[in-house]
């Protein structure tokens, strides 16, 4: 007999839940009620469309990769849904947006917010700086240094950065510190949340946020193509893009595959992979920790995706057999992200490179002849990440 | 009624408020953690928390993230930290409260954990990052060994959740001092918020978070049936530099603590 509920509000299967201090519990309760009403409310979503549309630049491309189907399956068709081509870099704006037009319907004054790769916080950074709202940022030392470029965007945009030193100074230990932030100021600020990850309402709230990329890659390939694809492949770190795309396709005949990072001899993201289920920051799901229940430090290239947690939706996806998820190491990413930039003129995140690697893989497993039509879910740009490629380029040449 | 009820009643009937100590399992190492244990009980307290350490403690703000990185470091487990348990209850007069989080829990196992607890002697177990509507599946298997789930509430509590909470409860009902982390400070108006508290429930009230100092507890004290105090005594055993002079400084605060409560 499991201690846990296996159903009710919040809940992916047995994963998702409400694992926090009591302090919060009121305040997810009040965010739970503000979603509902938005959803229910007409205005909020078109104030939400007309800012997706003239602030965030959507709908977002679907592009036809034909250098990169020439060099990695001939008789492919890959198609990038261009996530990087969203104001601010990336797909976590469109999370953002809807987040904060949520904090201001509660009235909460401040933001406060945990960023990886930084790309969330220069999205949070910048709808604060859209309501004016005060934005405070937590970010691991590590990141900090490997991720500068953002840290100065972040920094130009208002926000002020936090450095987090404690643990492995990664994307993990800074959720542990915007948690106690929130806890302590709780009364006039918000907590928006990067990923799928979290106590309830937070994955089912960022995926819905999310769920644009995938209503417009339907459209798109439907329109393109007259076709649904054969599969989509996403990153997946907390899982947001890949939940975001995913939920548009659940319930075609179309495979999902979610590319988690395998890391290096330094270690790895696969909670999915090779972690097992149990409780951080506010949800159960697949975890990377050891026999005792403590959480191992991940490892990526990848700061996006360098998190021992996962999203539990993805649990679910998991266990049911729905989505199927596997890993890319930091070299076979560093490749993919090295002949994107050169066959196409596109420089990926490292993270979405991780999902073009996979998607590179795959067609080498099956073959030359193999037909099938894919979507790879682009979900940010590689700006932040040039300091970190040269080095790469530097140590052997992972980049060629 | 479990053996935690009984005697928080037993204190409050006495009219003794009582001081609660918490101390990280194996902080600073585990020969020293015995000795702080002894301490607590020579000073007096008839009541200890024990915390099981854990790699992400959210609720928890420097003092313990150090103590319990530094006790992980050294190799505690929940396992260990239950041997140390039992000794404490075996040595001394001390009812024993553990107080960690969930995941090291779902690890060992929760009916394991369960009857371990019992077989220790452990009369209660706080977990905080397991609220009300999280919380029946685990306090269902504790009870069935006589231990007590004991939960915590906060100031953002609402009425609504304060009765349900207190419906529950058994052995005392853990009052979080302030909203924010463990040894940041006393949050204000401690009178009305322990008066809210107590008009849904009949259970002694215990104060915690932010208590660093006799006369912060003593201000407790004038309302509350206990007091916590955790971080404070890391903090002393951090600065101490060694164990004897560790042990020193965490019975010197324990009596002066308990002197200002008995004022």
């Amino acid at each position: 007999m499991s201690i846990l509920k296996t159903g009710g509000p919040g809940r992916f299967g047995g994963y998702g839940g409400q694992f926090v201090p009591e302090t919060l519990v009121p305040c997810l309760l009040e965010l739970e009620a503000a979603r509902l009403a938005a959803e229910a409310d007409p205005s909020f979503a078109t104030e939400l469309a007309h800012l997706q549309a003239d602030y965030a630049g959507r709908p977002t491309p679907l592009y036809r990769a034909r250098r990169l189907e020439a060099a990695w399956g001939p008789r492919s068709r890959i198609y990038l849904k261009r996530e990087d081509l969203n104001h601010t870099g990336s797909h976590k704006l469109n999370n953002c947006l809807g987040q904060i037009l949520l904090a201001r319907r509660m009235g909460k004054q401040r933001i406060v917010a945990e960023t990886g790769a930084g790309q969330h916080g220069v999205a949070t950074a910048t709808v604060c700086a859209l309501m004016g709202l005060g934005c405070t940022v937590y970010m691991g030392a590590t990141d900090v240094v490997r991720q500068a470029p953002n840290v100065a965007r972040m920094r130009l945009l208002g926000a002020e950065i936090l450095t987090v030193t404690a643990g492995s100074a990664t994307l993990k230990d800074a959720t542990s510190e915007a948690i106690r932030d929130w806890v302590t100021n709780v009364k006039d600020t918000h907590y928006i949340i990067g990923s799928t990850v979290g106590p309830h309402p937070y994955p089912t709230l960022v995926r819905d946020f999310q769920s644009v990329i995938g209503r417009e890659a339907r459209a798109q390939i439907l329109e393109k193509e007259d076709s649904l694809p054969d599969r989509i492949i996403a990153c997946v770190g907390g899982g947001s893009n890949a939940m975001g795309i995913f939920t548009g396709f659940l319930d075609d005949p179309v495979a999902l595959f979610g590319v988690e990072a395998a890391g290096s001899d330094q270690g790895h993201s696969e909670a999915l992979g090779r972690g097992t289920p149990g409780v951080l920051h506010g949800s159960y799901s697949y975890l990377v920790q050891d026999g005792d229940g403590q959480v191992i430090p991940a490892h990526s290239v990848a700061a996006g995706l360098d998190y021992p947690g996962v999203g539990p939706e993805h649990s679910h996806l998991r266990d049911s057999g729905r989505a199927v998820y596997l890993g890319v190491d930091d070299g076979e990413a560093l490749d993919s992200c090295g002949e994107c930039s050169r066959l196409e003129g596109i420089i990926p995140a490292l993270e979405s490179s991780h999902a073009l690697a996979y998607c590179k893989k795959q067609l080498a497993e099956e073959g030359p002849g193999a037909e099938p039509l894919i979507i790879v879910n682009l979900s940010g740009r590689g700006d932040k990440d040039m300091a970190g490629l040269e080095a790469a380029a530097a140590d052997g040449g992972a980049t060629s | 009624m479990t053996e935690l009820t009984r005697l928080t009643r037993e204190l409050r009937d006495a009219g003794e408020t009582a001081l609660v100590p918490f101390l990280t399992a194996g902080y600073p190492d585990l020969e020293t953690s015995r000795r702080l244990i002894a301490e607590t009980a020579a000073a007096g307290c008839r009541i200890l928390e024990i915390g099981v350490p854990f790699s992400d403690p959210v609720a928890d703000g420097p003092a313990i993230q150090l103590a319990s990185s530094k006790a992980l470091a050294a190799g505690m487990t929940l396992g260990k930290a239950l041997d140390l348990a039992a000794e404490a209850r075996r040595e001394h007069d001390l009812r024993v409260v553990l107080m960690g989080y969930l995941n090291p829990v779902l690890a060992y196992g929760p009916e394991k954990f369960a009857k371990a607890c019992a077989a220790a002697g452990v009369a209660g177990v706080i977990v905080p990052d397991l609220p009300l509507e999280e919380a029946a599946g685990l306090r269902a298997v504790l009870a069935a060994g006589g231990v007590s789930l004991v939960d915590l509430v906060a100031p953002t509590s609402g009425d609504d959740r304060l009765a349900a909470y207190g419906a529950s409860a058994t052995g005392f009902l853990y009052l979080v001092s302030t909203t924010g982390v463990t040894g940041a400070g006393l949050g204000a108006d401690i009178q009305s918020y322990v008066e809210r508290v107590r008009r849904h429930t009949e259970v002694p009230l215990f104060v915690g978070f932010g208590i660093s100092s006799p006369a912060a507890a003593a201000e407790v004290g004038a309302v509350a049936d206990g007091a916590v105090v955790g971080s404070a005594l890391l903090r002393l055993v951090d600065e101490a530099g060694d164990p004897d002079a560790a042990v020193a400084a965490v019975g010197a605060f324990l009596r002066e603590t308990r002197a200002a409560l008995a004022d």
